[in-house]
């Protein structure tokens, strides 16, 4: 569905990707994994058109994503740290948001999330006062909002609450089941043993491997994801 | 006041002309069907009526003191060829004819009414078009010249020749003409002691009004418009130049009044509206410019430095993109009492008049002087400032030109 | 395109800087005409608003408004929308509300006061410099990535559009005095947005002054149809390009 060909990617003399190749596929959920500054962000953002790659290319369902723009309507993205305009009420983001898709929106709206985050009853709350959590939570309300066919979560359960990372762990269950594919980047990686099924590690803009889930446990002798990685990390 | 007193003196002395005096008709097809047969015919004293039509005369001589009457305006044709009406006699009266066609020459000065060396000549009410001069009066005095409308349509400046051209002449009156296309509107040169009131002088392609050596005259409630270089006064003592009109008068070398070598002389209650400069001083010297009103000019007044003791007050200075220039540092001439509209001073004791000295030449016009195409940077922010600098930092703009007594509102004139 | 037009729009107008300017530039509007009984007068204030304060205004808010969107911009990437549609969406939006700031500010008091084809031409300018000045901005934001350098570039932008040029210019002058530079300085007018937009008022405001020997050039030029047209064009230009170079760096900008 997504594959990424050579993408090489330099801010200034920095190669944060370097020559990475990737092919995530429908129904999968995929971990993105490594160290803080291992490129996994940027890689993202490539996917998602808000980084332009200097060389290689990306395609989406087998268009180039250079250029193009409309496949971002099969997306929903959870950014790291949720950036919104400052002065805009949840209520307008979300009306904005839904007003800015709707052409391309069909089918209803997924607003599970919206709900069992409580997020109805603090509408006119303005963004620069929501805590770091409560943004993370319309983050991801957002992200799920138009039922799309890839989610892209930036550390998703990072700096929500347990309760609420719980909730979000099940909605991702479940969509999964749908038979999206999903992408989570996380360095909390006990998060992931649940939903995992391929797992790609990255470090220093390098991809060193994608292997699924299964793939990996048979390779390290572990069952778990922290101490699979772990193992990789230090036969290094 | 003089001219005017002898002007209706000498009108009163035509109108009692002796009783035996008998009138001529001219007319086509009649028995007297051409002007020159009638003039020929008449005695002094007599009148000659004209009747409508179309005459071809091959230039009018009148040598005896008679009165020409045109009914109805009669068409008096010079065919491109000729002048139309020579005076050569005292006390003639010219009224109501319409003068076309004259000739044209550069060798000689070709008229439509051309006047020698007389004296007590009347020419009222004629229509004179496209004629190369007007009315031309050569050594003539005591002439009134009046309510004539002069029209000329020459393209270039050799083709065409002044409208009411006056040359050593003394006590005319030059009274409601209005003169338009020809080179100078009204040309006086040796003229003294006349009159020049209510006259239009507009769109000529020369001056408006051009004097020489015409001392002691007086210019009064004219309006010159559109000239292509405004008026000049020239070599002359003793002008009085009151409540006229000097508008739009546009371009380089182009003045509302242009006084070169002018000693004292008058210039009073005047109105200056939109003109490149609006008065020039050249070699001027005792003139008094009061109760003036200058709006909107390009420079309201600029005053070479050879002109000396010169008094500028009780004018008003209004929205003129500068209001005084000079080319010199040193100026001898005073300037009190006007209202500036670019004033910035205050009035703490409320007399009306401004605590605070006004320096009325701006940085920027000493610049632009220097350098005029550096007027494309006029009224921009660095312009402003220079500007601004300078009013606290004087130093380029000469120091003693400066109206001390600056008037905090505008006077009523 | 248009919803994001609305959208930056109603979080200009939140804002409220655009309204204190509004305020600002109406109070300014009003009392010069109000306070001065010649309306001549009034104009020739509001020129040094219009050449000065609006460019000013105008390329340092447009600077700031885009850093301080780019979380709304992030957020816009991010969805299924051409990248040139969020960018001249932004530009549209702050140049329209700065628009229409000015047209209430100064546009109406002039209309109401002085609608003489001086007053008129100064609003004309004003608006086109309000424009040009957002693009100008937008070209100096996009460029750079830290919010005080950007600030810092549209400043000196500022200064070398209202005070540097002019004096290179008048350098040029004196430096080649004896030279017939008339010509030149048309050329040169073109290349600073403000300079043409006060020549332009120059023609109405001190077309007495400007008839003499080098303004006659000016009009000769500026006055006919084709000087209009060209003049007009010009700066349709210095909206244009500034926002298309913006939007060419920005559709290759990471986020």
């Amino acid at each position: 569905m997504i594959i990424a060909t050579n993408v090489t990617k330099k801010f200034g003399r920095l190669t944060v990707l370097n020559n990475v190749s990737v092919n995530c596929n429908k129904g999968e959920c995929i971990a993105l994994i490594g160290p803080n500054g291992s490129g996994k962000t940027t890689l993202v953002k490539s996917i998602l058109g808000m980084v332009v790659p200097d060389s290689g290319f990306i395609t989406f369902n087998g268009l180039n994503i250079l250029h193009n723009w409309e496949y971002r309507r099969h997306i929903g993205y959870m950014p790291q740290i949720g950036r919104y305009p400052e002065n805009m009420t949840i209520g307008h983001l979300f009306t904005m948001m839904k007003d800015i898709r709707k052409a391309e929106q069909q089918g209803p709206l997924d607003e599970e999330l919206l709900h069992a985050f409580g997020l109805p009853a603090m509408m006119e709350k303005r963004m620069r006062t929501l805590s770091g959590g409560t943004t993370q939570r319309v983050s991801a309300a957002l992200a799920f909002l138009f039922n799309p066919d890839v989610l892209i979560l930036d550390e998703p359960t990072a700096g929500l609450d347990p309760v609420a990372s719980e909730i979000l762990k099940e909605k991702i269950i479940n969509e999964k089941q749908k038979g999206k594919l999903i992408m989570i980047t996380s360095h909390i990686l006990s998060e992931l043993d649940d939903l995992v099924t391929q797992v790609i590690y990255m470090q220093d803009g390098n991809l060193l491997f994608h292997k699924s889930m299964a793939h990996l446990q048979k390779d390290t002798g572990e069952t778990k994801l922290s101490k699979a990685i772990a193992s990789v990390m230090r036969n290094q | 006041m003089k001219p005017v007193f002898l002007c209706i003196g000498f009108l009163l002395s035509v109108y009692c002309t002796p009783i035996s005096a008998v009138t001529l008709h001219v007319e086509k097809g009649h028995s007297i069907y051409s002007i020159q047969q009638a003039v020929n015919m008449a005695k002094n004293g007599d009148t000659i009526l004209v009747a409508p039509g179309n005459y071809k005369e091959k230039n009018i001589t009148i040598n005896k003191p008679i009165v020409l009457l045109g009914n109805n305006y009669p068409v008096i044709d010079g065919e491109h060829t000729y002048q139309l009406i020579s005076v050569r006699a005292d006390g003639v009266i010219i009224k109501g004819f319409k003068l076309i066609h004259s000739g044209t020459s550069s060798l000689i000065d070709i008229a439509g009414i051309k006047v020698y060396d007389v004296k007590n000549i009347t020419i009222e009410n004629n229509i004179l078009e496209d004629t190369f001069f007007g009315i031309y009066l050569q050594g003539a005095t005591h002439c009134t010249i009046k309510n004539n409308r002069l029209t000329a349509y020459a393209k270039t400046d050799q083709q065409s020749a002044n409208g009411i051209h006056c040359w050593k002449c003394d006590s005319l009156s030059i009274i409601g003409n209005t003169v338009t296309g020809h080179r100078d509107g009204i040309y006086f040169e040796f003229v003294t002691n006349s009159l020049i009131w209510k006259n239009r002088s507009i769109k000529n392609s020369r001056y408006g009004l051009h004097f020489m050596f015409s001392h002691n005259d007086a210019y009064i409630a004219n309006i010159f418009q559109n000239n292509s270089a405004g008026v000049s006064v020239m070599f002359t003592h003793g002008v009085s130049m009151l409540n006229n009109v000097f508008e739009d008068n546009w371009g380089d070398g182009c003045y509302g009044i242009f006084l070169k070598e002018i000693t004292d002389s008058h210039i009073s209650g005047n109105t200056f509206l939109r003109n490149t400069t609006a008065i020039f001083f050249e070699g001027a010297t005792r003139i008094l410019v009061e109760k003036n009103t200058f709006i909107k000019n390009g420079w309201a007044v600029k005053i070479q430095a050879n002109s000396i003791q010169n008094t500028i007050k009780n004018n008003n200075f209004l929205a003129n993109s500068f209001d005084i220039a000079t080319n010199g540092s040193l100026v001898e001439n005073t300037f009190n009492k006007n209202y500036w509209d670019k004033y910035e001073g205050y009035d703490l004791n409320k007399d009306g008049v401004g605590d605070v000295p006004y320096h009325p030449v701006s940085m920027f016009s000493m610049i632009v002087a220097e350098n005029p195409t550096a007027m494309i940077l006029f009224r921009s922010f660095m312009a402003t400032l220079f500007d601004k600098t300078e009013k606290i930092l004087p130093s380029l703009t000469p120091e003693n030109l400066v109206d001390k007594l600056p008037l905090m509102k505008p006077l009523r004139l | 395109m248009i919803k994001i037009i609305k959208y930056v729009i109603a979080d200009i107008l939140r804002n409220k800087i655009v309204i204190a300017y509004t305020a600002f530039l109406l109070a300014i509007g009003m009392s010069v005409f109000n306070l001065e009984d010649n309306t001549t007068k009034g104009l020739l204030s509001l020129l040094n608003i219009v050449l000065i304060v609006v460019p000013l205004v105008c390329i340092i808010f447009s600077t700031i408004y885009v850093y301080n969107s780019a979380e709304f911009i992030e957020l816009l990437v991010s969805q299924p929308l051409q990248r040139k549609h969020i960018w001249l969406s932004l530009f549209s939006g702050i140049a329209l509300a700065l628009v229409l700031a000015f047209f209430i500010g100064i546009g109406l008091p002039v209309l109401l006061y002085s609608f003489t084809p001086t007053g008129f031409i100064l609003v004309v300018v004003g608006l086109l410099l309000t424009v040009i000045f957002v693009a100008i901005a937008l070209l100096a934001a996009v460029n750079t990535r830290d919010k005080a350098k950007g600030i810092g570039i549209a400043v000196l932008l500022w200064l070398y559009f209202s005070l540097l040029f002019d004096g290179l210019i008048l350098f040029i002058l004196f430096q080649f005095a004896d030279y017939p530079l008339e010509n030149l300085m048309l050329v040169l007018s073109a290349l600073n947005p403000v300079d043409m937009g006060r020549i332009l008022i120059l023609l109405k405001m001190d077309i007495s002054a400007l008839m003499g020997y080098t303004g006659a050039i000016f009009q000769n030029f500026f006055g006919t149809t084709t000087g209009m047209i060209a003049t007009i064009l010009v700066m349709m230009l210095w909206m244009v390009l500034p926002v298309f170079f913006s939007l060419r760096i920005f559709k290759r900008k990471d986020l």
